[in-house]
């Protein structure tokens, strides 16, 4: 196991008030990702626990370009990871923005 | 000077054999004895392995062959299958190999070329080693496979014609030897799919032979990601160049295109007006399309196990027989294929920068099947479509405009990333390696890079038709390679300058949202739902059936 953690600055904070989500679920080549709306301001932060290690460069890209489409500002995301490739990584996070950034509680 | 030697040589042949038969009928336990009678050192020999249907008993009787009185045979057959038909290299009872497929022998496949056990000839694609079956390849002696035969020798295949009737006749009319194995022997068979005089024995076989359900894909597998992919196609693609004839490559992203045609597809008001006829493989998870009245005409290389029943029930979509179960013909179907359908879409392992792919790596070598024909443009076609003709425009690059060609779409359809995070974009493909080390004279590549027109990802569609040059070409493949080396290492102020031209299509672009890519979009999730559509015909074989 390897954990890996991502700092950023979001442009703006996500639109929302929902407290916390989680979707997908833990296996094989899957994910589970909790998103909560933790942070002050426009903070973002994604800790990642991989079973598959070696692979930090490709998670910090997805994670960088994640932020920048999505301005996730405020939430703190943590991923269990089942060795899913970044396209389930991107739909997992996509799913939860989403979420998060409806207006019912 | 004799004209004749070969028919003299295969008189010799026949009357060799003839001891261990009563007519045409090989005795039980001699059909050993008579191949060790009738084959020499050094014969070419198909051994009927198809994509589909495998001479299972004629394999082991050639691999139970005294190796000191059968060796140095010439294996010319579309597939190697079975354990068997390497086990006969191990022996020695076989030395030089031609081929097209070898998907459940691959990994072996791979170990053995790289020792030395195998002399490779080449790895073709169907109709390219049926072609030379006719012109330098042609068998000596043939072990094929049907449902039955009488007692003059005339065959059923049944609904897994496949290759038979090109084996046969490139073997039967050059006064080679035509040995058939056959489950049962009856008075009169349902149809004739060999006339008897082109069969010289007949192996009863102790039981049915061997069939893999290679088509099958269970719905329950199909990922989110997948269904993206095919949404794109449809509403990138398939709408736009109005695609009425098509082929699928068998894969999970071409089994969630076939299932999303009824519910996405007709929410976007295309039923009708594409996908309605079909050079493919009887996959089940086209039922739903079927029943829906999407599909007018579908032929088949082959079968596949459990769709029997549903397809002798929809004569009006498949070709049938007199006896009315399908009548599958892989040849045949290959040449529609090329010639016949506007459209392409298959899956692989690897592609590079260029465009080229390849399912040969450096531990599978599984050969290429129909892919290489599938998938290119035949410079040989002379007939318009809608389709072919926008293509063609695109690809125009200058030059009388009276005279240009159309263009078959050649789509490949994959994942950034294969199962264990092994990137699908690779700088340069195995299969370059692989060529240099075994001295093959080329690399074994299955899709050239210029027979490419489309790349599909989760990232989008890279449209290769509209590049200019190799550099776009190269940045546009790049640009949906998303997060592999290759993805990474995209030009990004190229990517976006292809994106605004329409090179490059992002789902959003296409207005497609990832997260409508829902599993509840497929027309059926489950083995189950597809027997349900179906209605009870289709009968999945025990491994798919989960309830």
């Amino acid at each position: 196991m390897e954990t890996l953690s991502f700092r950023h600055t979001a442009a703006h904070a996500l639109a929302g008030a929902r407290a916390h989500a989680l979707v997908g679920v833990v296996g094989s080549g899957n994910l589970e990702a909790l998103f909560e709306r933790v942070l002050d301001g426009n903070a973002c932060v994604v800790e990642v626990v991989t079973a598959v290690a070696g692979y930090g460069a490709v998670w910090s890209e997805v994670i960088a370009d994640f932020v920048q489409r999505y301005s996730p500002g405020g939430l703190r995301i943590c991923i269990h990871d089942g060795g899913a490739r970044p396209d389930t990584v991107a739909l997992r996070l996509a799913q939860g923005v989403s979420l998060m950034a409806d207006d019912h509680e | 000077m004799s004209w004749q030697q070969r028919r003299g040589e295969r008189n010799e042949r026949l009357g060799a054999g003839s001891r261990f038969t009563n007519g045409k009928i090989i005795r039980a336990g001699e059909a050993t004895a008579l191949l060790e009678a009738v084959l020499r050192p050094g014969d070419r020999v198909c051994l009927e392995g198809d994509n589909q249907k495998q001479a299972d008993h004629l394999a082991k009787a050639l691999l139970a062959c005294d190796p000191a009185r059968v060796h140095d045979l010439h294996l010319v057959q579309s597939g190697i299958v079975l354990p068997a038909h390497l086990d006969l290299f191990e022996r020695r009872i076989a030395r030089r190999l031609d081929f097209s497929y070898s998907g459940p022998q691959s990994t072996r496949m791979a170990r053995m070329l790289q020792a030395g056990q195998i002399e490779l000839g080449a790895v073709h694609t169907y109709l390219e080693l049926f072609a030379r079956y006719f012109v330098d390849l042609t068998p000596a002696v043939a072990l094929i496979a049907a449902v039955s035969a009488d007692r003059d020798g005339n065959l059923y295949t049944g609904p897994n014609t496949e290759d038979t009737p090109t084996i046969v006749e490139a073997t039967a009319f050059r006064d080679g030897i035509v040995i058939a194995q056959a489950n049962e022997i009856v008075e009169r068979v349902p149809r004739v799919d060999i006339p008897g005089d082109q069969v010289h024995f007949i192996a009863p076989a102790p039981a049915p032979f061997f069939v893999e359900p290679l088509f099958t894909r269970d719905p329950a597998a199909i990922t989110e990601t997948q269904i993206l992919m095919a949404m794109l196609v449809i509403k990138g693609i398939y709408a736009p160049y109005g695609i009425e004839r098509l082929n699928h490559g068998i894969g999970f992203g071409t089994a969630a295109i076939e299932l999303i045609l009824p519910t996405y597809g007709e929410s976007l008001g295309l039923k009708g007006r594409i996908a309605r006829r079909w050079a493919l493989n009887p996959h089940p998870t086209l039922i739903p399309a079927i029943e829906s009245g999407w599909v007018e005409q579908v032929h088949c290389f082959g079968s596949e196990v459990g769709m029997e029943a549903y397809l002798a029930a929809r004569p009006d979509v498949f070709f049938t027989g007199s006896d009315g179960s399908l009548r599958s013909n892989r040849a045949y179907c290959q040449t529609a294929g090329l010639y016949a359908c506007d459209l392409f879409i298959g899956s692989t392992l690897q592609i590079d920068p260029a465009g080229h792919s390849s399912t040969v790596t450096l531990s599978r070598v599984a050969g290429f099947g129909g892919a290489p024909n599938m998938g290119s443009d035949p410079r040989g076609r002379r007939h318009p479509s809608a389709s072919w003709l926008k293509a063609g425009r695109e690809a125009h690059r200058g030059g009388d405009a009276a005279l240009m060609r159309g263009r078959k779409l050649v789509v490949q359809l994959v994942e950034t990333f294969g199962e264990k995070l092994i990137p699908t974009f690779v700088e340069q493909l195995d299969a370059v390696q692989f060529g240099a080390r075994l001295g093959l004279g080329l690399a074994p590549v299955m899709v050239y890079g210029d027979d490419v027109s489309h790349i599909v990802t989760e990232e989008g569609i890279a449209n290769l038709l509209l590049c200019r040059d190799a550099d776009e070409r190269e940045q546009a493949i790049r640009g949906v390679a998303g997060y592999t080396e290759v993805g990474r290492r995209r030009d990004r102020a190229a990517v976006a300058r292809l994106r605004q031209r329409g090179v490059i299509q992002r789902p959003e672009d296409l207005g497609i949202d990832p997260l409508d890519a829902d599993r509840s979009l497929l027309a059926a999730r489950s083995i189950r739902d597809l027997v349900r559509w179906s209605g009870g015909l289709y009968r999945p074989p025990a491994r798919y059936r989960n309830w």
